[in-house]
């Protein structure tokens, strides 16, 4: 089973993206939505957490949330893929089922 | 697939209703069917026709009724967080006791049973809140 | 026919300051009646939800917390909480309430519904799980 999870909140502000990460299996995915996506920015204080999560658990962002945030995409961490809507149903429905870190 | 989705917030004061309707509106685009929208703690708000939002901006209340119109989507509020939160159809209005209703078109209110049944019957739930 | 789902309820939000709590446990109750397989997960601030001694007659809100203690009686007897979660927040079991249910399968003995395990354990549980629901 594998579980596609969703981040919509920053990083900064609360403790769902670092739950999530710490409740990922291998295999899992992990999708940035919303405020979640400035967990997908490089050189932060918790850049090195997505990084080694990303060695289990593939990231994503949303690239909608991305643009509205302005923020570039040479400032994210490499290799966290940018998907759009259809890319987040195409996840949701490649994955059992969906975990929304509230 | 069949998707339902729950949705915990109101709209504009979370992005919860727009990451919704954008993930409805990709599913539906792919193919995919929508079982159900349920509306939950706050997100009962996004079934209000009392809105007027700026001219220049995304209205979400009409953008949920013209999206149900033109797809047959079953969008509930839920009862218990409707009459807390003062949504109101004319029939709850009236078992209320209240002096208007101010259901959006498009919207039924009902029963949690409504959600249990979503995640049940559909192959994914989706949630989004806050 | 209908079938059978493993439903999980997270439960990541501590009571009263918002109404998430509330309104979770509302959904449990109902969703009851629907004969699934269900689990509930308390992680997080979630744990605070289950503490006892819980007196909101200042406050002016509901104390809903006895309601919880009804669980048992509606077949809601696998409750997961979060050890680390409970440790963070300087918790332990014996501040919880103590959930109980009637095993009908031995003798309706009255047991703990609580089991406190790991966050790789609870990781292990939500991947077991069919649909799970966040509030």
């Amino acid at each position: 089973m594998s579980i596609l999870h969703t981040v919509n909140k920053s990083p900064f502000e609360k403790n769902s993206l670092r739950s999530c990460i710490e409740h990922a299996l291998q295999g899992s995915a992990v999708l940035l939505i919303e405020d979640g996506v400035y967990g997908a920015i490089n050189n932060t204080a918790i850049a090195e957490t997505v990084k080694k999560a990303m060695e289990n658990v593939a990231v994503y962002a949303l690239k909608s949330d991305i643009d509205a945030r302005g923020i570039s995409q040479d400032h994210l961490i490499d290799n966290i893929e940018l998907v759009d809507y259809s890319g987040f149903v195409k996840l949701a429905a490649e994955h059992d089922k969906v975990q929304s870190w509230l | 697939m069949k998707f339902s989705v729950m949705i915990s917030e109101g709209p504009y004061t979370h992005q919860a209703s727009d990451t919704a309707y954008n993930f409805i509106k990709a599913a539906l685009e792919g193919g995919h069917e929508i079982f159900r929208v349920f509306f939950y703690h706050d997100g009962v708000n996004n079934g209000t026709r009392l809105t007027t939002p700026p001219q220049d901006d995304r209205n979400i209340i009409n953008r949920w009724s013209e999206l149900a119109k033109q797809h047959d989507l079953d969008l509930v509020l839920c009862v218990a967080a409707a009459q807390r939160r003062g949504i109101a159809d004319a029939d709850e209005a009236k078992r209320n006791g209240k002096d208007a209703d101010n259901i959006a078109e498009g919207f039924r209110i009902s029963g949690l049973g409504q959600l249990i049944e979503a995640g049940i019957q559909a192959d994914r739930l989706v949630t989004f809140g806050d | 026919m209908s079938q059978t789902k493993k439903f999980l309820y997270v439960n990541r939000k501590a009571p009263y300051g918002t109404i998430y709590a509330l309104e979770s446990l509302e959904v449990v109750l109902i969703g009851a009646a629907f004969e699934q397989d269900v689990s509930m997960a308390f992680l997080d601030d979630g744990v605070f939800q289950i503490t006892k001694n819980q007196n909101t007659k200042e406050s002016g809100m509901k104390n809903f917390s006895p309601t919880y203690n009804a669980l048992g009686d509606y077949d809601v007897n696998k409750i997961y909480v979060e050890k680390e979660s409970l440790d963070a927040r300087g918790l332990s079991v014996e501040d919880l309430l103590e959930l109980t249910y009637e095993d009908e399968d031995d003798d309706y003995a009255e047991k703990s519904s609580i089991h406190v395990v790991s966050k790789a354990e609870l990781a292990e549980l939500m991947d077991q799980q069919d649909v799970i629901f966040s509030f």
